[in-house]
């Protein structure tokens, strides 16, 4: 039992430095030359447009869903004129970031490792070594530039459109003015909340690609193993973000709550 | 131009290929022949830098390549064709895209120059120009094959080709062109040719020098006669089924 304890720790250990090890190569890829312009304009098109969609869809569910769970805890309280405070509470500081993030490890996550993983396990990256070409450089860079351009872009269009749907709620079930609403908003769109619900994203956006490439690039196992590591990508991005997004929270209010 | 000495590596703990030495002098061309598994394609993986010795050295044209950097690394493969087990193409371009690849990634030529060059090199290895704009997966596999060929070809215009079982999988047919092709490369581009191959008939088609790997071992570096004659247990083990084809060539060569 304890062996076994040992050897996944082993296991886990080696994965990490690995990935630490991907990560600095993927980092230092986006300098020199040369630079994959147009398949990055084609990543931040495939992860920006077409996640649009989805992340419209869950920014409007889920903000629908907030205000009126909130509106209807705070109408006991007679306080539900504050609820476009706590809409920006909840959607720009935590969910927004997080739903994006998980919408988007979910769908480009595993669309990036399955196409790497494929690209691996049919030789083409050797092909592009063959080539003179670094395929971290020509497949990895472009992601993460993509990503981290695509993944805050979206977030502030998730939080946009949480709030718009909070703003109907509001408007004709808890029947809370538009004014008020929006001033609600407008109060607790202070700096400090701004700020963290864009350094999330940006933190989650480097989590996605890292994890995405780094699974892709070391798949093995044929169609199978492309499955496998497509999955373990998923997982362990939206994980990840989950835990960061905790401890970026607990970072943020211990040292810079004065300006929340 | 390749020398491998007492070479030793492997993927996990156990060695894949053990103290494996030989050299192929320019303009040279040598097939290495062994049972699956046996770390043929090891051997080419090693000669490109795509893994390093865990022990050995790998020359390339004098230039020890185990211990060299990417980026150096990276101009020798430059200066050498790769023709993948499965062709390895790019299965999200066309065939022109395909072919052109190196081209619209290392020269400052335009689009149109680089569809001219696909074409002829398409022209050269004897497949249908109108195939340039349809994808791999829409082929043959002895297609794929000529098309990673023509891609490679058009790269550097290399004067080192590796083959990594270039007839496996393919119809008789097929199998004749792909021969036929590689031997044009030797005899009329002057290129040599190193062919990691398990199908011993087409061996003999291809070179007159042979290098048999048994696990993990040279078991023979030679020319055909000596093999002919080789008794080392593992090459007659080897050699026993394809007595036919031995006999063949015997014939078209010797008689």
């Amino acid at each position: 039992m304890l062996k076994k304890l040992l050897t996944r720790l082993k296991k886990f250990i080696f994965e990490v430095d690995q990935l630490s090890r991907f990560s600095v190569r993927m980092i230092l890829s986006l300098f020199g030359r040369p630079i994959y312009l147009a398949e990055t304009m084609e990543q931040m098109y495939l992860i920006g447009i077409g996640s649009l969609f989805l992340i419209t869809l869950t920014g409007i569910f889920a903000g629908q869903g907030m205000a009126l769970q909130f509106s209807m805890e705070l109408a006991d309280f007679g306080s539900k004129n504050y609820l476009g405070r706590i809409m920006v509470l909840a959607i720009v500081r935590e969910l927004g970031p997080t739903l994006t993030a998980l919408m988007v490890a979910a769908r480009v996550a595993a669309g990036i490792t399955a196409e790497i993983g494929s690209m691996k396990s049919s030789n083409q990256l050797d092909a592009l070594l063959a080539f003179g070409i670094d395929p971290i450089r020509k497949l990895a860079a472009p992601r993460l530039i993509a990503l981290v351009v695509m993944v805050p872009t979206l977030t502030v269009a998730c939080d946009f459109i949480a709030l718009m749907g909070g703003w109907v709620i509001a408007l004709f079930i808890s029947h809370i003015s538009t004014t008020t609403y929006f001033s609600a908003v407008n109060a607790r769109l202070t700096f400090g909340n701004v700020f963290i619900g864009l350094l999330k994203p940006f933190i989650f956006a480097f989590i996605i690609a890292f994890v995405s490439c780094y699974k892709g690039f070391t798949t093995s196992g044929g169609t199978k193993g492309v499955g496998r590591s497509t999955t373990e990508s998923v997982v362990i991005s939206s994980i990840t973000i989950l835990i960061v997004n905790f401890i970026i929270t607990k970072v943020v209010f211990t040292f810079l709550k004065g300006y929340l | 131009m390749i020398r491998l000495e007492r070479v030793t590596f492997g993927y996990g703990a156990e060695p894949v290929l053990r103290d494996v030495s030989f050299r192929i002098a320019p303009g040279e061309s040598r097939v290495i022949m062994g049972p699956s598994g046996s770390g043929k394609s090891t051997i080419l993986r090693l000669i490109l830098g795509l893994d390093y010795p865990w022990s050995g050295h790998v020359y390339v044209d004098g230039r020890d390549i185990s211990s060299m950097k990417f980026k150096e690394l990276q101009q020798i493969r430059k200066r050498i064709g790769m023709v993948f087990q499965d062709g390895a193409l790019f299965d999200s371009m066309t065939i022109g895209e395909n072919v052109g690849y190196y081209l619209f990634e290392h020269s400052r030529l335009r689009e149109n120059e680089i569809e001219q060059e696909a074409r002829q090199m398409l022209q050269f290895v004897d497949l249908d120009q109108d195939i340039l704009d349809r994808l791999p997966e829409e082929l043959s596999g002895g297609m794929r094959r000529r098309v990673a060929i023509a891609r490679a070809l058009l790269s550097t215009r290399p004067k080192l080709m590796l083959f990594d079982e270039p007839t496996t999988g393919l119809d008789p047919q097929a199998t004749q062109n792909v021969l036929a092709l590689i031997n044009k490369l030797k005899e009329v581009e002057q290129i040599s040719v190193i062919i990691v191959t398990h199908q011993i008939a087409d061996a003999f088609k291809l070179a007159d020098k042979f290098v048999v790997i048994n696990q993990g071992r040279v078991v023979f570096d030679g020319d055909f006669e000596q093999l002919r004659t080789c008794e080392t247990p593992e090459v007659v083990e080897f050699l026993t089924p394809f007595r036919n084809s031995i006999g063949e060539v015997v014939k078209r060569h010797f008689i």
